[in-house]
Parts: C-alpha cells; sequence; structure tokens
C-alpha cells in the first residue's frame, strides 16, 4: 500500500485517498471552436507517462481536498505533492530509485 | 522441427529413450538486419500474429522481438478466463471469433494449450446485476452467443461449493452461464505460437527492447532502435500491452490508454474441488481452479497508473474477502503466490486493432484486464490488418479513431466495472 503525502495533513495511508488521473488537463475555454480530433484529445488521450508523473489525488477519506503529485511510475515512489493552483515543481535530481 | 511432431506415436517413442532425445521447441534467434514485418511484444497477441502472419499470409521474413523472456508479461500474469458474453455485437463478434479459434488451437499448433471448456459462470448479487445480466443473455443470442441464464439454485447444481444464503452481504440472485467459455495453460499458449511460428521461419529475440522508431522522409515506418541494434523493417505491429504508451511514444502517436496494475494470487494445490470459472464483477472475485490442483484468483485493479507490476494487499483483501463469503470451503485454504501484471485500458475498456496515423505502423492494444481470453482471434486479426494494410470486417470498429468519431463500444458502461 502506498503512503501518500498529502500537502494539507502529511503522510497518510493510501486506503484514504482516491485516485483523480493526470494533472493539468486543462478544459478548453469554449469546447464548441474544437474540432473532433481536439475535444478527443481533451477527453481521452492520456500521456500515460513511464516515469514521473504529475497526478490527480484526493484525500476523501481524511480532509476531502484534491491536490496534485509527482510519482515516479516505474517505481511508485512520490517525488512531490502540492496543492492545487500552485505550479508543478522541479523533478528532483538525481536517482530517485 | 517436425521431427518432433507431438502425437501419442512419439511420446511413446520418447518415453522408451528416457525423453532424453527432445530439442528445444523453438529457435532463439539473434536479430537479423532486416526483415518484412517485425512485431513488438513476445506475449500470446505477438507471437500469435507473427505465427498467423506466416501461416497464412505469408509475408517473407518476420520477427518478434521482446524485451524480456516470451510469455512473461501478461500472458504469464493473468487468469486464464476464456469467454465471449459481452453485450456488443461488435465485442460479441471479436471474442467469439478468438473462442471459435480456441477451440481447434491445440490441434492447429499440435500443441496442447489446456483448453477447457468448462464454463464461466457469472454471477449477480444485485437487482442491476439481475438486469444487465439477462440483457446480456438476450443481446448475446441475438449475436449467436451461447450464454444463458440461471437461477440461484441452478448456479449452484452447476457450482456446488457456492453459497446461495440469502442472508450474506451480496446474496446470489441468479448467474448467467457460458458453456463454451473456460480456460486454458497461459504457458503453452505463448510456447506453442512461439514453437509454431519458428517451425514457419520466424524468428524470436528475447532481451531485445525498442528504444527508437525509425522513420523515413515521408514519414513511413523503416526499423526500429533496439538494446541489439537497429533492425530495418518493413513493417512494424505493436503488441506490448501496459509499455504500449511507451513504445508508440517513439514514433510520437498519443493514445486513449492508461496502464493500471491488475493482481492475481493462487493458493495451494489440492485435489479437483471446483468445476468451472466463477465470476463476480460487483464485488471483484475470479476464481478457477487449475489442473495442477490451485485455486487461480483475480483481482480488480489498483487505483493508480503504474509500471511496477505489483500492487497492494488491500486489493487482493477485498478480493478474498468476496470469495471467502461465496464459497465458504475456501476460507482455510492458504495463498501461496501473488503478482502484478501492467495493464493497458481505454475508456470503453474495448481493444484497439488498428493502423495508427504513421504508414507501415501497426497497434494491437487496449485489451485492460480482459486480453488472455482474446489471444488467438486478436493474434489473427492484427495479422490480417498488418498483412492487407487495413482491418478484417470483425476488427474493423476497434480504431484509434472512434474516439474521436464518438464510435465507442462501451463495454465500461455495460458492465460498470472491469473486465
Amino acid at each position: 500500500m502506498l503512503l501518500i503525502p498529502c500537502p494539507h495533513c502529511g503522510e497518510r495511508p493510501e486506503i484514504e485517498f482516491t485516485y483523480g488521473g493526470e494533472a493539468h488537463l486543462v478544459r478548453p475555454a469554449d469546447p464548441s471552436t474544437l474540432d473532433d480530433a481536439a475535444w478527443a484529445d481533451y477527453l481521452y488521450m492520456r500521456s500515460n507517462t513511464k516515469g514521473v508523473h504529475a497526478e490527480r489525488w484526493r484525500h476523501a477519506r481524511g480532509c476531502g481536498r484534491f491536490f496534485n503529485a509527482l510519482r515516479d511510475t516505474t517505481t511508485d515512489q512520490f517525488l512531490a505533492s502540492y496543492r492545487i493552483g500552485e505550479p508543478k515543481p522541479a523533478i528532483p535530481t538525481g536517482d530517485p530509485r | 522441427m517436425s521431427k518432433q511432431r507431438f502425437s501419442a506415436l512419439s511420446l511413446f517413442r520418447r518415453a522408451l529413450g528416457g525423453h532424453r532425445s527432445w530439442e528445444p521447441q523453438w529457435r532463439k534467434s539473434e536479430p537479423q538486419p532486416a526483415y518484412d514485418v517485425v512485431i513488438v511484444g513476445g506475449g500470446g497477441h505477438g507471437l500469435g500474429a507473427a505465427y498467423y502472419l506466416a501461416a497464412e499470409h505469408r509475408v517473407g521474413r518476420i520477427a518478434v522481438v521482446e524485451k524480456g523472456w516470451i510469455g512473461g508479461g501478461n500472458t504469464g500474469r493473468n487468469t486464464t478466463i476464456i469467454r465471449s458474453n459481452y453485450l456488443f455485437a461488435e465485442s460479441a463478434a471479436l471474442y467469439d471469433h478468438s473462442v471459435k479459434l480456441w477451440e481447434g488451437l491445440s490441434q492447429v499448433l499440435n500443441y496442447n494449450v489446456m483448453f477447457s471448456q468448462r464454463g464461466v459462470m457469472m454471477l449477480a448479487h444485485t437487482v442491476h446485476d439481475v438486469q444487465v445480466f439477462k440483457r446480456h443473455v438476450h443481446a448475446n443470442r441475438c449475436s449467436g452467443v451461447d450464454n444463458e441464464w440461471l437461477t440461484p439454485e441452478e448456479a449452484k447444481a452447476f457450482c456446488p461449493p457456492l453459497n446461495i444464503d440469502p442472508d450474506i452481504r451480496y446474496p446470489v440472485l441468479g448467474a448467467a452461464l457460458q458453456r463454451r467459455g473456460g480456460t486454458a495453460r497461459h504457458d503453452a499458449v505463448a510456447w506453442g505460437y512461439a514453437r509454431a511460428a519458428s517451425e514457419l521461419g520466424v524468428d524470436i529475440i528475447e532481451n531485445c527492447e525498442v528504444t527508437g522508431i525509425r522513420r523515413d522522409a515521408q514519414g513511413r515506418v523503416e526499423g526500429l532502435e533496439t538494446t541489439r541494434g537497429s533492425i530495418r523493417a518493413g513493417k512494424v505491429g505493436v503488441s506490448a500491452a501496459g509499455n504500449t504508451s511507451a513504445v508508440l511514444a517513439l514514433a510520437g502517436v498519443r493514445l486513449p490508454l492508461e496502464s493500471y496494475p491488475l493482481q492475481a494470487l493462487v493458493s495451494e494445490p489440492v485435489k479437483p474441488i471446483f468445476p468451472c470459472v466463477a465470476m463476480s464483477n460487483t464485488i471483484h472475485a475470479y476464481v478457477s481452479q487449475s489442473d495442477k490442483g490451485e485455486l487461480v484468483i483475480g483481482a480488480g485493479t489498483d487505483a493508480y497508473t503504474s509500471y511496477t507490476q505489483r500492487g497492494a494487499l488491500h486489493i487482493n483483501m477485498h478480493t478474498l474477502d468476496a470469495i471467502c463469503e461465496l464459497f465458504p470451503m475456501f476460507r482455510r485454504m492458504r495463498m501461496m503466490r501473488n503478482w502484478g501484471g501492467i495493464v493497458d485500458v481505454t475508456p470503453d475498456r474495448s481493444p484497439i486493432i488498428a493502423k495508427t496515423p504513421v504508414p507501415g505502423l501497426y497497434v494491437n492494444c487496449g485489451w485492460g484486464t480482459g486480453g488472455f481470453k482474446a489471444t488467438p482471434g486478436s493474434a489473427h486479426l492484427f495479422a490480417w490488418t498488418i498483412a492487407h494494410d487495413e482491418p478484417h470486417p470483425i476488427n474493423a470498429p476497434f480504431t484509434i479513431e472512434r474516439f474521436r468519431d464518438g464510435h465507442l463500444i462501451d463495454e465500461a458502461a455495460a458492465a460498470a466495472v472491469a473486465h
């Protein structure tokens, strides 16, 4: 089970959280101006990163708040977590493994 | 290799020689400079595609490159359930194509894949389940796929270990049974295809990871960079399951995929006690008994995307809770091993077997949590697609563009869970 660093509450076990998928996907301001390919790209296409992945989590059984985190999907190690609205932090240097 | 065909007589002869005369069942190849078709991914789907390309389409020089060892990915990590009772006509046709190929596969490959049509029984626990499964039964009947409704008593008669007490947390309200469904031996599928493909001249290259996809000035695929050197290729078919997004990113192709860990576990081996495959989508329990005697148990996916081939224990515990309630006689069994595989999931839970925007590059992916059952059909249709540079009518709906055009084949909504 993962230990997930909530930026509000600190490290808590994974069962307190729900996963929110890839972070920083911005809903287009005016979808009606998009063609089908651009809209499908927003709805369905994902980077599915093998490596450091920016993703949303919600501390559903804790503070209830959404936040973003950087996790290495090849090790499941969390590298950073940050509040919604904060910019994505630089990836810490050095080999996380 | 033809000297090594399996028959009762050949087994008897080799037995007289103390079984010391067997040779390797397939060639381990070094990469050659160029091939007409290279398949990326040496699982059942990839090896099968190479076999059908060689056997049915005779496309010339074929290689399979595999970053680890053949059958070591999801082919060796699943719970071997085979069925075709999907809701939509497109899916039922696709998966039933596969079941029909399973039915003759051991003879075609001259390799016993131990396909056992012991029946797959899907349990309904809620009014919603009952309605959905009955809808499946009727839809399957229209598609010519066998699937029948069982009352709780009929379900218990078919599978005596089942607990149909009405006072358990998720009581059994009925079941959908596909009698043609069942299981097969996972390793034998990879090995059987590898042996048959190798016999037809296909090079199987293990420990060979793709690190780049080379394209010519027009954008067409012209080869691969690998950890064992450059390989020129007229066409490239990617059949890399959970790693598909990473491989196709090398050619700049984005896909509607997310890769999740899916876990399974086996018990200690016991005498034959469990006659069928039982599945409960609602409470995430999938169980059958292997011929070796182990209970083979499938759990759900973990919540997050990952490439680690492992998951969290609470996912397995959730499944074991359900199994212990549905089959109380298993409560004191010990579990021996658990593991995870990385499954590539599409938004509609239907696969993609298609051309990509890059000429000469094809992809077979998105099988999610249910790819093993489709191995022969998927491989057969992928080979067709590569050889003809256009999809077979059965896989024509399973494109990448369906997400752009709104033609989803939404088995996700149909089952409301992973499958």
